[in-house]
């Protein structure tokens, strides 16, 4: 038996069923009896709902449910992780562009989108508010209903809250140059491959849910708390997500589709179409107003961020994002003093939620390319101005937070490298290089339940959602590791609330370092009875035997683990089973209820091409190096580093939501908008992971699928204004957009 | 009112007969008639390459082709590519490369590299990103789809 060592790359655990078509995503899962959900919505952002008349579509062939806001409890049930604002189905208004007025169930998925068309809808346009200085107009309509915000002294505008962090003496502060810029970030969406899909079905006297979701015991308690169930009668099976990025975190259409299920008293299937998608998740577009001070010497005296990140019609994640995204605005430097206000304004748009990067890239884009401003204006290298401000690890660069964890430093160091900073660039070509920082998790409640069956073969039980990010693997090499079993002889079990302990949540880049110590701690526990087992069987003390890495050592021998086990279970055979529990509690004083459990620091270099007459940029060479502690699974560290960064070209040059005058998004579906494909790669890509063991992880781990995404836009654009001499302060940076900047260049 | 036709399609070397509704799709009766779920629904406007098959020999979004076009036809989805139970090449360089994240994408992938690797079985870079690029992933493993293309094609032509 080998023992897969952590720090390896095995295949992909769940990888088979993936490449044969065997993997059921809620989408594939069969039910007999099962009836198909079609969504009725309205062609305008934003309405008054006089009447909807239910009756033509529930007398139609093969429906069997029509639900609208009038079928539903009263008040409206709301939910919301943030402010339980989200209506199951709208209520007396609209708020946004695809915001579902009723449901309809039929037995085929053509008979109840037949029937949609029959719902008719008596409705109002109204005004709606799409952009910031819309929403913050003095005679804008409100978006929210002030009174689900009582004793809010800002209930009666459209901002949400105001976030502000401040550190640091402005009367001591000395500046030889001081840089002023406003710098914009568009909407764009997550556009996970997989659209989001949602199921459920009577369950005895409870309910089953199936749902596309990162966050299995969120969507447990919200169900639990709309439908009055006890949360042992909420059953949620989370199918692994075709990816998810942030946009399958918390619940969205579950509640009605619930309902449905119930009242229909049969497993009803709601899956998205694209569009729809589209119109459901996406990240806030966010206006930055920058103003750096410098030192001569390149040294920054002073940062002061204003963010005005405009988010949805409902408040979902995006008021956290918001607060945690900013938080860090100020980057991995010693900053002396440094005043952050960001605010969430709610618009009648498309709710904006978690998106890989949380709330960060948007501040990142605008202060690293402040801080290029300020290089260029003192005639400094922007290598060397970052390298002289960057904070060493240990320092407290935002007081009172996690010091800094890294050698950042290192990370800068590998990229300028890689990507040849000071090499001459022919003509049309620029380079670029940025920073980024982003707080890891704040809270975390993990529990998990390993069993070391009889056979020296093992099951893992964690609640983490495998989107794509690869846990399942993590975790299944961990516990190969401590408890020395072949990795295919681990199985995880994940996405059932029936059976799988308590997990707050897969986001933040967490899981790695949360779920991860818990599996730890669970193998850990179950190393303590060997040890014990082994005491018994050998006639020794339980100080003499070691149990470590899948080997238990006895005085003067050493066996492995599945030995000491079966001569230990006997002939009754049996099993250890091992609880692990990995808790990072909540510290009231903290701004963010809670110091970050690691960073993610990456640092993206790269160098681009620009074609003056079309304004084309073309990455010819792209570098992204982050501090990741250990690579436990080397091969998936870079794919997930890849991944960001593209995911980042995304935004940079290419994504982004067009809406009409009436606040309806135009650009729906997979062309108009358009994300990176295999044609837009850079020529050039290097992936490389900075590994100090330093991170608080299973072996020195940090959580890493973020990182690479944070600084892609700052790179890139300083690149291109290498390249052209024009500075171009708005994303994306579209062929059109450089285009019109070269030409308007004087 | 809908109209039925029965049509007959060879589905991963195996005839099937299904009477299929005229304005269904390849795709619609792939998944809901023949419970072959392993090719994904996405755009249904042929913008996304998840629900790719092999019609004939060429690849085609199966959301865009009428079942009553595939009549006759000869079908390869990703359920078909796996020989015996042993993974291709392709499938084993899929895993080995690193080219399956969330896997979503993953089918309309392979049956677009396991079509590249037919009519032209040592393809250059370029040539594969040509051949996928209508297939997209968001997870965006391109590099280790491409290399696990390579290192496919290395595997076939040994």
């Amino acid at each position: 038996m080998r023992v897969e060592q952590v720090g390896t790359s095995p295949a992909r655990v769940g990888g088979i069923d993936r490449v044969t078509g065997h993997q059921k995503y809620v989408a594939d899962l069969r039910m007999p009896g099962l009836l198909h959900a079609k969504l009725v919505t309205l062609p305008c952002a934003r309405a008054r709902l006089r009447a909807i008349d239910t009756r033509a579509a529930l007398g139609a062939p093969g429906v069997r449910l029509v639900l609208s806001a009038s079928d539903l409890p009263l008040p409206m049930p709301r939910f919301g992780p943030q402010w339980e604002d989200r209506p199951v189905l709208a209520v007396d208004e609209t708020k946004y562009h695809g915001e579902p007025v009723a449901i309809v169930a039929a037995e085929t998925k053509e008979l109840a989108e037949q029937a949609a068309r029959l719902v008719r809808v008596d409705y109002e346009e109204l005004p709606p508010v799409f952009t910031l200085p819309g929403a913050l107009a003095p005679d804008a309509p409100l978006v929210q209903d002030p009174s689900l915000r009582p004793g809010d002294p800002l209930a009666n505008t459209n901002v949400l809250r105001e976030h502000r962090v401040e550190w640091g003496d402005w009367s001591k502060v000395t500046a030889e140059a001081v840089v002023e810029n406003t710098y914009t970030f568009p909407m764009v969406t997550h556009f996970a491959i997989e659209p989001h899909a949602f199921m459920a079905a009577p369950d005895g006297d409870g309910i089953a849910v199936w749902s596309s979701i990162q966050h299995p015991n969120w969507l447990q308690k919200v169900l639990s708390k709309i439908l009055d169930l006890p949360l042992s009668k909420v059953r949620v099976y989370a199918p692994d997500p075709g990816g998810a990025f942030g946009g399958k975190q918390h619940a969205k259409l579950e509640p009605i589709v619930a309902f449905a299920a119930l009242r229909a008293g049969r497993p009803v299937r709601l899956v998205l179409s694209l569009e729809q998608t589209f119109q459901a998740v996406r990240r806030a577009s966010c206006e930055v107003h920058v103003r750096t001070g410098l030192r001569r010497d390149g040294r920054i005296a002073f940062q002061d961020v204003r963010a005005d990140y405009l988010i949805g019609a409902y408040a979902d994640i995006a008021d956290r994002v918001v607060g945690k995204g900013s938080y860090p605005a100020a980057g991995p430097y010693n900053v002396p003093v440094v005043r952050i206000r960001a605010r969430s304004i709610l618009s009648h748009t498309t709710p904006s939620t978690a998106f890989r990067g949380f709330g960060n890239p948007q501040v990142n884009w605008a202060v690293e390319s402040n801080l290029d401003e300020g290089a260029r204006q003192l005639g400094l290298d922007r290598l060397e101005i970052r390298l002289r401000n960057l904070a060493h690890k240990g320092d407290a660069f935002i007081p009172f937070d996690t010091p800094a964890d890294g050698d950042w430093a290192q990370s800068v160091r590998k990229a300028a490298q890689l990507i040849g900073w000071s090499k001459s660039l022919p003509p049309h070509r620029g380079r670029g290089i940025a920073v980024g920082i982003k707080s890891g998790p704040t809270t975390g409640l993990s529990y998990s339940v390993v069993r070391l069956l009889a056979d020296g073969s093992v099951v893992v039980f964690a609640g983490t959602s495998d989107m794509g990010q690869g846990a399942r693997t993590v975790l299944a090499q961990i516990a190969a590791h401590e408890l020395g079993a072949p990795l295919d002889w681990v199985a995880v079990v994940m996405g059932d609330t029936a059976i799988v302990p308590y997990d707050q949540q897969t986001s933040a880049s967490r899981s790695t370092v949360l779920m991860g110590n818990s599996v730890l701690h669970a193998c850990r526990s179950i190393q303590a009875q060997l040890k014990a087992m082994a005491a018994r069987l050998h006639k020794v003390s339980e100080a003499e035997v070691e149990v470590e890495e899948g080997r238990v050592r006895l005085p003067g021998r050493e066996l492995p683990v599945v030995e000491v086990l079966k001569a230990g279970l006997g002939a009754m055979g049996g099993e250890l089973i091992g609880v692990g529990e990995m808790r990072k509690d909540a510290d009231p004083k903290h701004p963010l209820r809670g110091a970050p459990a690691f960073f993610e620091f990456n640092c993206t270099a790269v160098e681009a091409e620009v074609d003056e007459d079309t304004g084309d940029v073309t990455i010819v060479k792209h570098v992204t190096v982050s501090d990741v502690g250990k690579s436990l699974n080397p091969l998936q560290v870079t794919m997930q580093d890849e991944g960001a960064a593209i995911q980042g070209l995304g935004h940079t040059l290419m994504e982004h939501y067009i809406y009409d005058e009436r606040g309806r998004i135009r650009n729906l579906g997979a062309i108009d908008y358009r994300i990176p494909t295999s044609m837009d790669l850079p020529l050039e890509l290097h992936s490389e992971a900075v590994e100090n063991l330093d991170g608080p992880g299973p072996y020195g781990s940090k959580g890493m699928s973020e990182g690479a995404l944070l600084c892609v836009a700052a790179a890139v654009g300083a690149a291109v204004s290498e390249a052209t001499g024009v500075v171009i302060r708005d994303l994306p940076l579209t062929p059109e957009r450089v285009w019109r900047a070269l030409r308007d260049r004087r | 009112m809908s109209e039925t036709l029965s049509i007959t399609m060879t589905v991963n070397g195996r005839r099937r007969t299904v009477d299929v509704e005229v304005h269904h799709t390849l795709l619609d009766v792939l998944r809901d008639d023949l419970q072959l779920t392993g090719t994904k629904e996405c755009c249904l406007v042929g913008e996304c390459g998840a629900c790719t098959v092999m019609l004939n020999g060429r690849t085609v979004d199966s959301c865009l082709v009428l079942a009553v076009e595939a009549d006759g036809g000869e079908i390869t989805t990703v359920e078909g590519l796996s020989q015996g139970g042993d993974l291709s090449a392709l499938q084993r360089a899929f895993l080995e490369k690193g080219a399956v994240q969330c896997g979503f994408c993953t089918p309309g992938q392979l049956i677009s590299a396991h079509a590249l690797l037919k009519e032209n079985p040592h393809p250059s870079v370029p040539e594969i990103q040509e051949a996928l690029a209508g297939n997209l992933c968001r997870c965006a493993c391109y590099e280790q789809l491409t290399d696990a293309v390579l290192a496919a094609a290395e595997e076939q032509g040994k």
